[in-house]
């Protein structure tokens, strides 16, 4: 369902991405791990049609997101790092919009939307602002917009960052059933090593922007001889902390935190 | 089509549900109503002027459809990192349906945002020339709307940080206003002056507005039309040109 291969991306002398390749079967569900400015993020970008690859190639569903990027779009839904939501719309309202973005017929789109929202268990919630919800609300509502055009693979990027830990657990526990059931393809990263032992079937650790190591949860473990994905995880990449050099979207980030604090006051 | 139109919706929806921001944005053009319209009233009449209030609120109005604008094409870096941005350049839609969408809503709410700036200064003792003269107003709002929405979506494509937007305000926002003949009459000016204000394109906007409200107008209709005209084309295919070019 994904294809990557010798995938390269460089800012000026920064080499984000070193010749990546994996491959991502249909119906199965991926973990991309790696420490802070690893390359996640990078990647996911240039699977998903928002940054441009410095060389290498990348097949969506047998797609070139560079040569065909509105056709990839229709195939994958996406939640991303930081909330993309409007807040100032209601749940419903910003479920619709996605609808009309993604060209689902009115009738379709109104079914889907029911459905997608009693799923999340947000369908009470429909009609009160997205400013109002709590961080888990509003991860699901984007998990379920996601999903809202029945894409084939959805892209999950943090998206337990800052929550507790029930709404993380119903988060995955949701995720694993769409995979069950719907059978969607699921590429996700996360720094929770357990999350990505419980849920994902096979897993890539990438670090300095190189792939270290790639397998199931069961394979890493063995060959590095940890009792855990985590412990497989310190061993593949060093205890080190990583300083990802603060760049404007840092800024930012900050300056919305602050923002969102004095709302809720 | 659809898509355009619902992220039109989009915009005048959020304007409309943020009444808060709606009454903020109308304080600084009134202030400026307050004393540029009475403060001066009297030094205006002894230079055998006419009324300054009548002077001053095409001005004004300008000046809340000028700042609105820009804002709401500047608007886009913060949407660009935490909203909804990211959610329309993933979908499968063409970029130019969403830049359009976003710039016609826009300048959609600077347009009402505008009149709401005219009801108040006719609250405040303005008296248009006439009734007939509101249309030919509606047009000119319109078209420094969609010049200054799409000279904000511009701006908004290429800034990556918030901190530019200070560099904006001060370097190109505050000179559009000041040089636009909105608090002075453009007659009788130094040389250098008089080419400064006639290379703003607001100062066409509210030369078409004083045309159309209190029938005074310097640089001309048909003038000011044209140039506003081109200038929209101009800047909307600039503004397209740069958001086609957003990397996230």
């Amino acid at each position: 369902m994904i294809k990557v291969e010798n995938l390269n991306k460089t800012f000026g002398e920064i080499k984000a991405v070193v010749d990546v390749t994996f491959e991502v079967k249909a119906g199965e569900i991926f973990a991309f791990l790696g420490p802070n400015g690893a390359g996640k993020t990078t990647t996911i970008q240039m699977l998903t049609t928002l940054l441009r690859p410095t060389s290498g190639t990348v097949a969506i569903d047998g797609l070139d997101p560079v040569a065909k990027p509105l056709d990839v779009r229709k195939r994958f839904g996406i939640v991303f790092q930081d909330p993309s939501l409007d807040q100032e719309l209601t749940a419903h309202e910003n479920m619709d919009l996605h609808g009309v973005l993604y060209h689902v017929p009115r009738k379709v789109r109104h079914e889907r939307i029911e459905l997608l929202l009693k799923l999340f268990e947000l369908w009470d919630r429909r009609k009160s602002f997205v400013k109002t919800f709590s961080g888990g609300m509003r991860r699901r509502l984007e998990i379920a917009r996601g999903l809202l055009h029945t894409p084939k693979i959805l892209f999950l990027d943090e998206p337990t960052l800052g929550l507790d830990p029930q709404s993380r657990n119903q988060l995955w526990t949701h995720v694993k059933h769409l995979n069950e059931t719907e059978g969607v393809t699921v590429f996700l990263t996360t720094h929770y090593m357990d999350e990505a032992d419980r849920v994902a079937h096979r897993v890539a650790i990438i670090d300095h922007g190189k792939i270290v190591a790639q397998g199931s949860s069961g394979e890493l473990k063995a060959q590095t001889g940890a009792d855990s994905l985590e412990g497989a995880f310190l061993k593949l990449t060093g205890t080190t902390i990583r300083d990802e050099t603060a760049g404007s979207a840092d800024a930012m980030r900050q300056m919305a935190r602050m923002w969102s604090g004095g709302r809720r006051r | 089509m659809n898509v355009i139109f619902m992220l039109w919706l989009r915009e005048v929806k959020r304007y409309l549900r943020s009444r808060p921001q709606i009454i903020a944005s109308l304080g600084q053009p009134l202030l400026y109503l307050l004393v540029f319209g009475y403060g001066l009233a009297a030094v205006f009449r002894q230079a055998g002027q006419g009324s300054s209030l009548q002077f001053v609120a095409p001005g004004v109005i300008g000046m809340g459809i000028l700042f609105m604008s820009i804002f709401s094409g500047i608007g886009l870096i913060w949407d660009r990192q935490f909203g909804f941005l990211k959610e329309t350049l993933v979908a499968p839609v063409p970029r130019l349906q969403i830049m359009a969408g976003r710039t016609l809503g826009g300048a959609t709410v600077a347009v009402v945002q505008g009149a709401i700036v005219l009801i108040a200064c006719v609250l405040a003792g303005f008296r248009p020339q006439s009734l007939a003269a509101i249309p030919v107003a509606l047009l000119f709002m319109a078209l420094i709307a969609i010049v200054f929405s799409a000279l904000g979506t511009a701006i908004g494509s290429t800034l990556r940080d918030m901190q530019g937007f200070q560099l904006i305000m001060n370097f190109l926002v505050m000179p559009i206003f000041f040089l636009s003949g909105a608090l002075f009459p453009l007659a009788g000016l130094p040389t250098a002056l008089a080419v400064a204000t006639q290379l703003d394109p607001l100062s066409y906007g509210i030369d078409g507005l004083r045309a159309a409200l209190i029938s005074q107008a310097h640089l001309g209709v048909p003038l000011d039309v044209v140039v506003l005209g081109v200038l929209a084309t101009a800047f909307l295919i600039l503004g397209a040109w740069a958001f086609s070019k957003i990397q996230v």
